[in-house]
């Protein structure tokens, strides 16, 4: 019932906005409205703080049928749940999950910081400082390639309050734009154009005590945490968007007809429509098994890895054929099938680039195998 | 402030599991009807019942209006149906379970229950509910908001049949309900062939639907999750008396013939001409 409703609102509410969000660069504020009035911005989050209750399948399930319309949409909904959500429900305390969860599942959209200029990959080499002073703090140093910030209102944010300890003065803390989160730059897209990728300043920018989640020295912890989950949240994502191109330009191959016949007749055609369903297929699996580990409480690192790893390759591949499949009219925006592959790329590189998850991959193969 | 001493409102919505609205229908190999291993859902016209329910509710204060009930007649896959009646706002539901048709080409079976047949189950938990009474726990029904008619069949009955069988008004096609709770009675405007018509009917009374009464919500996550826990009663056809044996047989279902590519005319004269010769014209 979940994928049923997700499907008619992203097909009533948010397709028509698709194309004009695009080519704008730009987030429709009804969307984000609509998205927080059918609760799918408090998927996990219990019903005592105005959030649906509902698994993290569910979610998975969400940011699936939503990225088959606009992957877009569907990475503000799985940022905003897989990992702000997140880290408030499993590192805040009850005041904080009190003072928080209620606003993220009903207007305040909310943004994870991590990333900066000198450190992506090598994430835990931040340079962003929280000095203390008295109880508080003070943040000084700039985020980049941040999703959500343009239109975020809650910003999780990770900097080091000793960086004589290396990663272990990381800390996680949370603030809200009036406090003195500056954007300084917007990002001009090839892929996710509506999805707002922003630059970030922090001058010195106060931070009372309260506002320090899970404890100081605990931000590397919850990051890695989170972002092993988060992966499955972009595999999600991917394999919606491979789905949303296959079932756009497939349907134009049986109505197109050359040489006599619909094109998609030509065995050429179907054989590769039958290699393209089958990795879906296989990369829709490998999401659902790593979300199904997660939420029976087994181990699933290894396997989140490989769905987000996986899945975003087969969204590029996909989606390159499908253009392919409709032709010129493929090469036109006016179908929204070059959208799909402009907007799988960034699969590949961020929540953890290909080349991080199977390193990830590799390591547990090691551990499993060596003496 | 002091509650109505009259009884407060019970609102039934029948609703029906019917193939849904986008499929591409195709004719089954058998010609008994339709392919029905096809995407279902909601009748849509269903869905602007439910949504008129829960509307009357929020317009006339949540204390008006008592229970707003989602009752269907369907196999064990109907269930769907009535969580999607509860998850837009329903307060209970009841399947009225019929058994899986045995194989697919059993079109008697396979197919929906008919209109009479439906008319006289609803008709009979209707009854049920008035004999046991508010002080029973029974929910004497007030109002019944159906269809106007389902996209499967198009046989726009049953509410017309339920009303002759209870005795009370009906307004069908309703593109507009006003309630007057006091008076209990509502005034309803009908979309008829020669524009709009204005009736008012003394409660208990049927409605059906039409397109325009409204535009039904999206279900919301938190009220899908809230859905789960409401309750839902299941019953068989005989625990209300009801034998649902079709009374009519469909002999053959075929396509309609493929359209013939018309011709292209140079004048008005040239028409006249075509249609005289084809013999539409009265001349």
């Amino acid at each position: 019932m979940i994928r049923e409703t997700v499907r008619r609102f992203a097909t009533e509410v948010v397709q028509p906005k698709v194309r004009e969000m695009d080519e704008k660069e730009q987030m429709d504020p009804s969307i984000i409205q609509g998205l927080f009035e059918q609760g799918l911005m408090g998927i996990e989050t219990p019903s005592e703080f105005g959030g649906s209750e509902s698994s993290f399948t569910a979610a998975i399930i969400a940011i699936e049928e939503l990225a088959k319309v606009d992957p877009s949409v569907s990475v503000m909904c799985d940022v905003h749940n897989t990992l702000v959500n997140t880290v408030l429900r499993s590192y805040g305390t009850e005041e904080q999950k009190a003072k928080w969860l209620p606003l993220l599942s009903s207007e305040k959209l909310g943004s994870f910081c991590l990333s900066e200029p000198a450190s992506g990959s090598d994430a835990f080499a931040l340079q962003t400082k929280a000095q203390k002073v008295g109880d508080d703090y003070v943040l000084n140093g700039t985020k980049m390639w941040i999703t959500n910030s343009y239109e975020a209102d809650v910003f999780l944010i990770f900097a080091n309050i000793d960086p004589s300890k290396g990663y272990k003065g990381i800390t996680c803390f949370i603030a809200t734009k009036d406090m003195g989160i500056e954007i300084a730059k917007k990002e001009q897209k090839l892929g996710i154009r509506a999805s707002s990728t922003c630059t970030l300043n922090f001058d010195g920018v106060k931070i009372p005590k309260e506002n320090v989640i899970g404890g100081e020295g605990k931000g590397y912890k919850i990051a890695i945490e989170i972002l092993n989950e988060g992966r499955i949240g972009i595999a999600a994502q991917m394999i919606g968007l491979a789905q949303g191109a296959f079932s756009l330009s497939v349907p134009y191959t049986y109505t197109r007809t050359q040489f006599g016949q619909p094109i998609g007749n030509f065995q050429g055609m179907a054989f590769q429509f039958a290699e393209a369903a089958t990795e879906i297929e296989a990369a829709r699996l490998l999401t659902y098994n790593a979300a199904r580990r997660k939420d029976n409480g087994l181990p699933f690192v290894k396997e989140a890895a490989m769905a987000k790893w996986y899945s975003s390759q087969v969204a590029q591949s996909v989606t390159g054929k499908a253009i392919e499949w409709m032709g010129g009219l493929g090469f036109t925006r006016e179908t929204g099938v070059e959208k799909f592959w402009r907007d799988s790329k960034i699969g590949a590189i961020y929540e953890g680039t290909s080349n991080i998850q199977l390193q990830t991959i590799a390591r547990f193969i090691q551990k499993e195998h060596s003496q | 402030m002091r509650p109505s001493p009259s009884r407060l409102l019970n609102i039934l919505v029948p609703v029906k599991r019917a193939v849904d609205y986008a499929v591409k229908i195709r004719v089954n190999s058998s010609q008994t009807g339709v392919d029905l291993n096809v995407k279902h859902s909601m009748n849509p016209f269903d869905e602007i019942a439910v949504e008129e329910a829960i509307r009357l509710r929020e317009k006339h204060s949540p204390s008006t209006i008592s229970s707003i009930q989602a009752i269907t007649i369907g196999p064990p896959k109907s269930i769907d149906t009535l969580r999607t009646a509860l998850a837009m706002g329903a307060d209970s539901a009841v399947h009225v379970e019929l058994p899986e048709s045995s194989s697919s080409s059993d079109a008697a079976s396979s197919s929906s229950p008919e209109p009479l047949g439906v008319a006289k189950t609803l008709k009979a938990w209707i009854d049920k509910q008035q004999q046991k009474g508010e002080g029973g726990g029974g929910k004497p029904v007030d109002l019944v908001i159906l269809g106007k008619q389902s996209i499967d069949d198009d046989l726009g009955q049953t509410g017309q049949m339920l009303a002759g069988l209870l005795g009370w008004g009906q307004a069908t096609y309703a593109s507009k309900i006003e309630l007057d709770v006091e008076k209990k009675e509502a005034k309803v405007m009908r979309e008829i062939d020669g524009g709009s018509e204005e009736v008012r009917v003394k409660l208990p009374m049927i409605v059906t639907t039409d397109l325009r009464l409204n535009e039904p919500r999206y279900a919301s996550l938190p009220n899908i999750m809230k859905a789960k826990k409401k309750p839902v009663e299941k019953l068989k056809p005989s625990d209300l008396g009801v034998d649902l044996t079709p009374i009519m047989e469909t002999l053959k279902v075929t396509e309609p013939p493929k359209r013939v590519g018309g011709g292209k005319v140079e004048s008005v004269d040239e028409l006249v001409e075509k249609l005289k010769e084809h013999g539409f014209t009265a001349v």
